[in-house]
């Protein structure tokens, strides 16, 4: 299950960010902050290729021993980051690529709404609750 | 279970409770729910429940009927006045007051049994609850509903429901709150004159109006005289004339809605948004509503765009963050604009928050858009009269009822959802404009006879400016075949964003309706990507070239559209040289250059040339097209293809007709989707471009000879006759023409479906 979602804006600040357990969520937004360079790194690989080219998806992006944490960037260079327990071997790509896809849907109704301003937090309950949906279910 | 005698005032008290329970309106409440609320409410040990629970029968017979119900509601009643519970106190016991339930949201504890008789009060109290528009929070809500229920407690003896009801959920509490008092109201008029009742129901006119509160009542009321077989009231008497009275209630309350539209909307909708389902929007407000939306977006089927809507709903002073959740929950189909549904429920929304309710987590059902709820057409033709019966004559559940007044309210709604559905269907209806311009063209003609042979010609024509119409309205520019837009068409009605998408195609429509609705006059063609219009200019050339009207142009194949294509720019350019010489010229080339829109600028010229000239031969025009079928080959495959269909039908050439006629479909389609289509056409176009190269040199020829022709006045007669035959002549062809469009259509709209099909199929691996 995720204990951890991110979404970072272009700037590489976070948008939103939230932990399941929230005890140590410190070391999660480390994690998170940490992948961002690898999500850079990939960015730029794939890069070389038109945007249009490049897949959404990342995949993985490192591996601890407890957690696994997965990329997604959209082509509007936001960046969702996923931290998901290595416990639940349950989960496969296509379900972490689906659950990716419910974040960018929601994200993009967040951002139909004219009182969102690009670049505040995001504090749309919808959101939130769409979150909270994937957080608890997956697991 | 032995009879029980209830006094009047609890028959009320308890069949308002009983209808409060009732929440399925199956007469009978299950054991659990909020019966137990209530019970709990009633504030007595659990054992004491327990006991009269079974004392009244439910535990024996596992549900609460009317008079189990009564029976445990008296033994409250005993039981909270200290008396032991046993089976005789329920009516041994004499004076007995009403059951007392405690709220949590209300904090008024004991509720004296009061008479409902002063109205006036309760209506003061009322009017003066609602507070002005900032107040916010529970406190506020909780506070407006104590002020209301105290006043009414002193002189309204089912005080107690109040409180009763709240124990729910916030903004339901409180409206059963009001439903309560409303009711109440309504059965202590009843037994008044019906008179008194009219200004007092002036604030209760709008959350009444069909409110499930009544529906319930009413529903409630009519049972008992059915019910009576095995619990014999004493007071079936006044049931039932509560019920003969229930008709004129529920007209005062709609003719107090009436006298209550006098009232400031603000204050409408403040004191409706409070009453029971604060989500439903009365008439006044949805009014209101409907009229804030025009100020700012005219078409009440059009949107509002985000920006605007921001703008707007700012001005409530409501912090962003509110607003932001509004939109959330007002935006159905996530389209970051509101439609006229959605800015309702979004405005309602707002003022029900500046009153104080909670934003609910998500919306209300009676706030949701009606977008494919053409049922609820049925439901539309109820008057407002009729919502208090609602519920009585069916089953309905109280969920309908409170839909069924927003559904009076969505008559325009409906409307607009009916023209979005018929977005799919309407578009061939504009293929009007073709036929008046058909019309049009045939006035311009001189003799009757024209008339008829065309009349099948406009009728064919019309179908095809019909398909052609679809696809111009869907997709304008997008140069689909006709067969696209009518599967675009069929996929937009499937989509459960059809809402969206109809309303897009109704802007397209109406963005190019009024392009194709107004009967063009030929020569200013204003869709040069129109095929239809192409088709109908060639007419319109036809008609101009014969006799004094160049009827001759008619007898030109109207059927290539222009198709504004870079390769045919040349076409033109050659016509234009040979358009000079007459009408037959013009026409001639008009089909060639039906995929150019230049082209629709040539027609003027044609209709100018077709005043002048007059004696065009027809043998000119037939040989003129080959001509002219050659230079526009030169230029693009695709527009000899067309000319091929027009020189064919300017030859009138059978033989060559059909498969000039298939691949002048393509060319009949909006320009760009044809992309496909050239290149198959092309193909096709090969074998058959030898062929009528051959003809399009003498097209050519002839063209190049007319100059030299002189016109003569003399030859009119002669003329008119060659050019009846010609047009005659091209009729025939024409059709022929258009049953193999038709055909060709067909085909491709085949291939679009199952070309659908297999993205369909596609699809999902996308998504993963």
């Amino acid at each position: 299950m995720a204990v951890c979602v991110a979404v970072i804006a272009k700037e590489n600040y976070p948008l939103y960010i939230r932990s399941i357990p929230t005890e140590n969520e410190l070391k999660f937004h480390y994690m998170v902050h940490t992948s961002l360079d690898v999500v850079d790194e990939k960015i730029s690989a794939m890069g070389k290729a038109l945007v249009d080219q490049r897949e959404l998806y990342l995949g993985l992006l490192y591996p601890t021993e407890d957690y696994k944490v997965y990329g997604y960037v959209t082509n509007s260079k936001v960046k969702f980051v996923m931290v998901v327990d290595s416990s639940n071997t349950a989960l496969r790509d296509n379900e972490i690529r689906s659950m990716f896809r419910k974040l960018h849907n929601s994200y993009t109704d967040v951002m139909c709404n004219p009182f969102y301003n690009p670049g505040d937090r995001i504090q749309s309950r919808a959101f939130d609750g769409m979150v909270t949906s994937m957080m608890i279910q997956v697991c | 279970m032995e009879g029980l005698t209830l006094s009047d005032a609890e028959q009320k008290y308890y069949s308002d409770l009983f209808s409060y329970c009732d929440i399925e309106s199956t007469k009978k409440v299950s054991a659990n729910g909020r019966v137990l609320e209530l019970f709990r409410a009633a504030q007595l040990p659990n054992d004491v429940v327990l006991q009269i629970m079974e004392l009244c029968g439910a535990t024996r017979l596992g549900y609460f009927g009317r008079s189990q119900f009564y029976i445990a509601l008296k033994l409250v009643a005993v039981a909270q006045s200290g008396f032991p519970l046993r089976v005789e106190s329920i009516n041994t016991v004499k004076d007995l007051p009403l059951p007392r339930f405690v709220a949590s949201k209300n904090e008024q504890e004991s509720r004296h049994p009061t008479s409902y008789s002063s109205d006036s009060e309760n209506q003061g109290s009322y009017s003066g609850v609602i507070p002005p528009p900032p107040g916010r929070g529970q406190v506020k809500k909780g506070s407006t509903s104590h002020d209301t229920v105290q006043p009414r407690a002193s002189v309204d003896q089912q005080e107690p429901v109040s409180p009763v009801v709240s124990p729910q959920q916030s903004p339901p509490a409180s409206p059963h709150t009001w439903r309560k008092h409303n009711r109440h109201p309504s059965g202590g008029n009843s037994e008044r004159p019906l008179a008194g009742p009219g200004p007092f129901w002036s604030p209760f006119g709008e959350a009444q109006s069909g409110s499930s509160a009544g529906d319930a009542v009413w529903s409630g009321h009519s049972p008992p005289p059915p019910q009576e077989n095995w619990v014999s009231f004493a007071d079936t008497p006044p049931t039932s004339t509560l019920l003969t009275m229930h008709p004129a209630s529920v007209q005062d309350q709609t003719t107090v809605r009436t006298v209550a539209s006098a009232t400031t909307a603000n204050e409408i909708r403040r004191q409706s948004s409070s009453y029971d389902d604060p989500w439903k929007i009365t008439d006044e407000q949805r009014q209101y509503y409907v009229n804030q939306f025009k100020t700012i977006q005219p078409d009440l089927n059009g949107f509002i765009p985000g920006s605007a809507a921001k703008e707007f709903f700012t001005k409530s002073k409501l912090p962003i963050l509110e607003l932001s959740h509004i939109w959330e929950l007002s935006d159905f189909d996530k389209d970051g604009a509101l439609t006229l549904d959605e800015f309702c429920a979004a405005f309602h929304l707002v003022v029900a928050r500046k009153n104080g309710y909670d934003l609910p987590e998500k919306l209300p059902e009676s706030l949701m858009p009606k977008l494919i709820d053409l049922e609820d057409s049925a439901d539309v033709g109820d008057q407002p009269g009729e919502v208090g019966y609602s519920g009585s004559p069916a089953e309905a559940p109280p969920s309908k009822s409170p839909s069924m007044p927003s559904l009076n309210q969505t008559w325009p709604e409906l409307n607009q959802s009916s023209e979005d559905t018929a977005i799919v269907h309407p578009v061939p209806i504009r293929m009007t404009p073709s036929k008046i311009h058909m019309q049009e063209m045939e006035l311009k003609r001189t003799g009757s006879d024209h008339t008829n042979p065309t009349s099948p010609l406009l009728v064919k024509t019309s179908d095809l400016s019909e398909e052609n119409k679809i696809n111009s309205s869907v997709k304008f520019a997008s140069g689909n075949t006709v067969a696209d837009g009518y599967s675009s068409s069929d996929s937009f009605t499937s989509d459960p964003e059809q809402i969206g998408n109809n309303v897009t195609r109704q802007r397209s429509h109406s963005g190019t309706s009024p392009e194709n609705t107004a009967p063009p006059p030929p020569p200013p063609r204003p869709q040069p990507s129109h095929s239809r219009s192409s088709s109908l200019d060639m007419n319109r050339t036809f008609s101009v070239t014969t006799g004094q009207q160049q009827a001759g142009v008619v007898a030109q194949p109207p059927a290539v559209p222009p198709r504004p294509q870079p390769s045919q720019a040349p076409g033109p350019v050659v016509h234009r040289p040979v358009d000079a010489d007459g009408l037959i010229t013009h026409t001639s080339t008009s089909p060639q250059q039906i995929p150019e829109q230049p082209n629709f600028a040539d027609f003027s010229q044609f209709e100018v040339f077709a005043a002048s000239n007059v004696n065009e031969e027809q043998d000119d025009e037939a040989e003129k097209h080959p001509e002219v079928l050659p230079v526009e080959k030169s230029s693009d495959p695709a527009s000899s293809r067309v000319a091929k269909t027009d020189s064919k039908i300017e030859e009138k050439t059978a033989a060559s007709a059909p498969a000039n006629v298939s691949k002048g479909t393509t060319p009949l389609a909006p320009p760009p989707k044809p992309v496909r289509r050239r290149l198959k056409s092309e193909d096709e176009l090969r074998p058959e471009v030898d062929e009528h190269t051959q003809k399009t040199g003498v097209l050519a020829a002839v063209l190049a000879s007319q100059p030299s022709i002189p016109r003569s006045v003399g030859k009119d007669k002669k003329a008119i006759q060659a050019s009846i035959r010609r047009n005659k002549e091209t009729n025939t062809v024409l059709a022929r023409l258009n049953s193999e469009l038709q055909q060709q259509l067909k085909d491709v709209l085949e291939e679009r479906i199952s070309l659908e099909v297999q993205l369909e199929q596609l699809r999902p691996f996308s998504h993963l």
